[in-house]
């Protein structure tokens, strides 16, 4: 092992990178190392971006000898390979996008470099990031490092993955419906789905486009808020971005949560919820009191409506987001030399895309289609009100929301595969803060039996994500679940 | 409905209404920094947004929505304080994300019309909507190489889409709406009404019915006419067509159909049955457009006086005859510079013959109408006016204005320099013209005699032949006067 520095938070290397203690070159050294060691196993990565890593980190050690003090100098990070980079390809996770390199970086990739992260790898995904456990990745599943046998949880599986197994500072993830925070919980990770409008999505190959927001995938809260601070803010080519000033994310860090009102949703702790994962949140709950919080008990009603509407939104929009891979301008074209204009889309969309992305295509055309449209996608618009203005009324008795991120933890690879509704209902308590656009954070707070992580799921009023931020800090104060390391990790050691 | 029509028709009445496509004169497409340049190498104007690649979101241009904007107050429509764009979904190689941005049940504007003189009438055609949306790309077939080729330079270009309600009645009525509607576009100046390059695009949907009934029947909708007379004699056919197959007791079906002007016949493109389900749903990439009352009056404040209005000033202000009041106002280009060259002193009348004949002639030989801009014209209003005012105070003659007006065009120089340097001034001086009348007399006595036995054709004769010895520049009144005078004997 050439040395361990890809073991410490991004908060602590970047001190130690800012005070010389440590040479960026040598940070990226070791996360290049641990991707080595660790990568046959987990599988993580689609694209390991050795090279360039070496010539950010070489170029972060020049701005640091010139006195440069960039958010992120010299952070090795990992991307969602739906996150467009120029020159670098971006799959996707789709056969369709296999090779397929983007001219141009998503505004988020813009702003990482700016701030000196040093891109070490893309992540595996589920294709288009449809999916909660990686296992619609066309390039193969992710391993959770806690246990290989196990989901790392999706969308954004690899991202979350990486960051477990250290294999970079932090992540970048996207949640349509948990993408980020079910991976976050499965892998004992901290991820934040941001606000609708929060981070661009420009370069962000869309899925759902109402839904969709990019975030981080880190080891701690404070990690977290760094990087948030980096991506976060107003885009010009993005029109749903917001114009309002991004808050000084660290600095909300005080780890004062005295008379915050932390509001209990009684949907999300139904009875068969899973006895672990109750006792770890509640005990979570618990210190948070203890350092002077208010717990309020609240209801969300519509909640149990969420998982229904999304599967009508979320596809519709998908139906239409993915027509452009049609074999035309860019990416794979499957054709035979007789064939005709349709027979070309045919066999390249069939080729191109996995079962998943089949179905949900097909849900959406369905629930767009003329004499479907109000009973299907107007409904479900209108259900969607009725779920943000459950959060609108609970806020209005509290400043936050805490509940399970998801009802089990890790599950068995392939243990869901064949049941494509079990699979929607791992998503069951993230996804109504994407129809609302509020933000959440998954953040660990305990292990089952089996020794997995558990998540525990803060959401927000609309851009506070500074609450979400600085609770979830001062739990990590008292904690040290997000200090633990899989299982993995010990035996690559010592092997 | 006036007479020919009943005559043409039999009893039965065509029922018209006319989707026009208009392209926007901005300088960048609808969502994205492209040009929108005509005629640019293949592919040239698109960039990752307009080609559609992943990741990429469109941002509207407010150049565009403004142009809309102000079309819908020109035409009387209520512009909506919210509106939406929707994304219309069909596959086609020319639009690269599988949907084109258009707007659907929120559209810009709502409830206008537009009123025009046609065949001798007032008439007036309500405005169903007006809404903003991208265009397409091209595509090329290349029959022989079983390839398709595809230009996406036009793939974003922002349009408005000007629906009216089916009230024109005659194929000339949709032709004169769709005149004064590209009159009112150019001006504005959001739409060039360039035709032939496709920056006017009509569709018309016909049907007919029994007169008297007030159902309409089934329509179709014909498309692919680039020209005025094209689509007046697309909708003729059409009309007749569909009371052919009524009267032979078949039924129309309602499809869309294609104007083929070699061969001045519609033939059908494609059925109700076949007809895509464009799956419309709201845009998520874009947010809802807000128009405040404040914006709208401020955009209302630009308005342009408008062809009926300056029409009508022109006969009363410069007492302008109502033709050429008419001819000046088709273009807001053309009243502008007659405008300006009042201003700048010449005498109206002289002036508006002089711009409708010799400005006008020049403007479009050398193919400068286009552009709608002035100030690119060869003569300016003001030297313009300057020839005018010469003529008008008897430094020159029509005639010899002509020739000093063409030297306008190769020198460029002022028209008084070029009088004084050619010495083109006319000759006034009662002595020098007397002189040469008296040469002229003096060389033909027989014509002489001829006319003052009654020949006064041969005027004209003596005329001639005084110019040609002033070289053109004898003063034509003074020169008939004194001629008369000479004749008579005095």
């Amino acid at each position: 092992m050439v040395n361990d520095l890809c073991e410490l938070s991004l908060v602590a290397a970047r001190d130690a990178l800012r005070c010389g203690e440590i040479r960026a070159l040598d940070l990226a050294e070791s996360c290049l190392e641990r991707i080595n060691t660790v990568e046959p196993e987990v599988r993580a990565l689609l694209t390991v971006t050795a090279e360039r890593a070496r010539a950010e980190a070489a170029l972060a050690e020049t701005r640091l000898a010139a006195g440069e003090r960039g958010a992120l100098l010299g952070i090795p990070i990992v991307l969602k390979d739906l996150v467009a980079t120029r020159g670098v390809r971006t799959t996707c996770g789709s056969r369709i996008l296999e090779n397929w390199v983007p001219p141009y970086d998503a505004d988020c990739v813009e702003r990482l470099q700016q701030a000196g992260a040093v891109l070490v790898g893309k992540s595996n995904l589920d294709e288009f990031a449809m999916g909660s456990s990686n296992e619609n990745s066309a390039f193969g599943p992710t391993h959770n490092p806690w246990d290989l046998a196990c989901v790392p949880g999706g969308s954004s599986g690899g991202s979350a993955a990486a960051v477990a197994a250290r294999e970079c500072a932090a992540a970048l993830g996207t949640d349509t419906g948990g993408s980020i925070r079910l991976p976050a919980s499965f892998t004992g990770t901290c991820g934040l789905k941001p606000t609708y409008g929060r981070v661009s999505r420009f370069g962000l190959a869309a899925y759902a486009s109402s839904l969709d927001q990019i975030g981080p995938i880190t080891r701690s809260a404070a990690d977290a808020a760094a990087v948030l601070s980096v991506i976060a803010g107003h885009d010009p080519r993005d029109s749903t971005t917001s114009a309002r000033p991004v808050p000084d994310y660290e600095a909300a860090l005080t780890g004062d949560v005295r008379g915050l009102r932390i509001g209990v949703p009684r949907e999300y702790f139904p009875d068969e919820l899973n006895p672990a994962v109750r006792q770890a949140v509640e005990n979570a709950l618990a210190i948070l009191v203890e350092r002077g919080a208010e717990p309020v008990e609240v209801s969300l009603p519509h909640s149990r409506y969420a998982v229904a509407t999304y599967y009508l939104l979320a596809p519709a929009e998908a139906s239409s987001n993915l027509a452009r891979y049609d074999g035309v301008r860019f990416g794979l074209r499957v054709a035979d030399p007789h064939d005709d204009l349709l027979a070309m889309y045919q066999r390249t969309r069939d080729a191109g895309f996995g079962a998943e992305v089949k179905r949900r295509i097909l849900l959406g055309t369905w629930a767009l289609s003329s004499g479907y449209y109000d009973a299907y996608y107007l409904k479900a618009q209108r259900t969607r009100r009725l779920v943000r203005q459950d959060f609108e009324t609970a806020f209005q008795s509290c400043d936050l929301l805490l509940a399970p991120t998801g009802a089990t933890t890790a599950f068995q690879l392939g243990e869901r595969t064949a049941d494509p509704l079990a699979m929607y209902l791992s998503d069951v308590f993230t996804i109504a803060a994407n129809l609302a656009g509020i933000p959440g954070l998954s953040v660990p707070c305990g292990f089952d039996s089996k020794l997995l992580p558990i998540g525990l799921q803060l959401l927000g009023r609309w851009f506070d994500e500074a609450s979400l931020l600085r609770t979830a800090d001062a739990l990590q104060r008292d904690t040290d679940w997000h200090l633990r390391r899989p299982p993995l990790l010990k035996t690559a050691e010592t092997r | 409905m006036n007479d020919p029509t009943h005559a043409r028709w039999g009893d039965w009445e065509p029922v018209i209404g006319l989707e026009v496509h208009a392209q926007m004169r901005t300088s960048s497409k609808l969502f994205c920094g492209c040009s929108t340049t005509f005629g640019a190498a293949p592919n040239a104007n698109t960039c990752p947004v307009c080609l559609g690649l992943p990741g990429v979101l469109p941002v509207l241009n407010g150049r565009a929505l403004e142009f809309a904007i102000l079309t819908a107050l020109a035409t009387g429509c209520t512009v909506a304080e919210l509106s939406r764009f929707a994304r219309k979904n069909y596959f086609y190689p020319d639009l690269p994300k599988g949907y084109q941005i258009s707007m659907y049940d929120e559209p810009l504007a709502v409830g206008g019309h537009i009123d025009f003189n046609s065949e001798g009438a007032r008439t007036q055609v309500r405005l169903t909507r007006i809404h903003m949306e991208e265009d397409a790309g091209k595509s090329i077939h290349d029959g022989a190489e079983r390839e398709s080729l595809v230009d996406l330079n036009r793939a974003g270009v922002p349009l408005m889409e000007i629906v009216s309600e089916p009230d024109l009645r005659t194929p000339a009525e949709a032709a004169d709406y769709l005149r004064t509607l590209r009159m009112i576009l150019q001006y504005l100046e959001v739409c060039d009404g360039n035709m032939d390059e496709g920056s006017l695009r009509c569709d018309a949907n016909v049907s007919v019915r029994k007169r008297g009934s007030d159902t309409l029947g089934t329509r179709t909708e014909t498309k692919n006419m680039n020209s005025f007379r094209s689509v007046e004699r697309a909708i003729e056919v059409e009309i007749e067509r569909q009371i052919e197959v009524l009267e032979g007791g078949g039924t129309i079906r309602q499809e869309t159909r294609l104007w083929d002007a070699d061969r001045e016949q519609t033939a059908p493109m494609r059925s109700k049955e076949d007809a895509h389900d464009y799956r419309y749903f709201p845009e998520p990439d874009l947010a809802p457009v807000r128009v405040t009352p404040a914006r709208i009056a401020a955009i209302g404040a630009g308005l342009p006086e408008l062809p009926e209005a300056r029409r009508t000033r022109f006969e009363t202000a410069h007492g302008l005859s109502t033709y050429d009041a008419e001819v000046l106002t088709t273009r807001r280009d053309l009243a502008d510079y007659f405008e300006a060259a009042c201003a700048a002193g010449g005498a109206p009348k002289t002036l508006a013959n002089w711009i409708l004949t010799e400005v006008w002639r020049i403007v479009r030989e050398r193919r400068l109408d286009d552009a709608l801009r002035i100030e690119i014209w060869p003569i300016s209003a003001a030297a313009l006016a300057a020839l005018v005012s010469l003529i008008e105070d008897r430094t020159i003659s029509g005639k010899i204005a002509k020739t000093v007006f063409e030297e306008m065009l190769t020198t460029g120089e002022a028209p008084a320099a070029i009088v004084e340097q050619r010495g083109l001034r006319q000759v006034s001086d009662e002595g020098a013209l007397t002189a040469a009348i008296d040469a002229v007399l003096a060389a033909h006595p027989d014509k002489v005699a001829e006319f003052r036995a009654g020949k006064e054709k041969l005027l004209g004769f003596f005329v001639g032949g005084v110019m040609k010895t002033t070289g053109g520049k004898g003063n034509p009144a003074l020169v008939n006067q004194i001629l008369a005078r000479r004749l008579a004997g005095g």
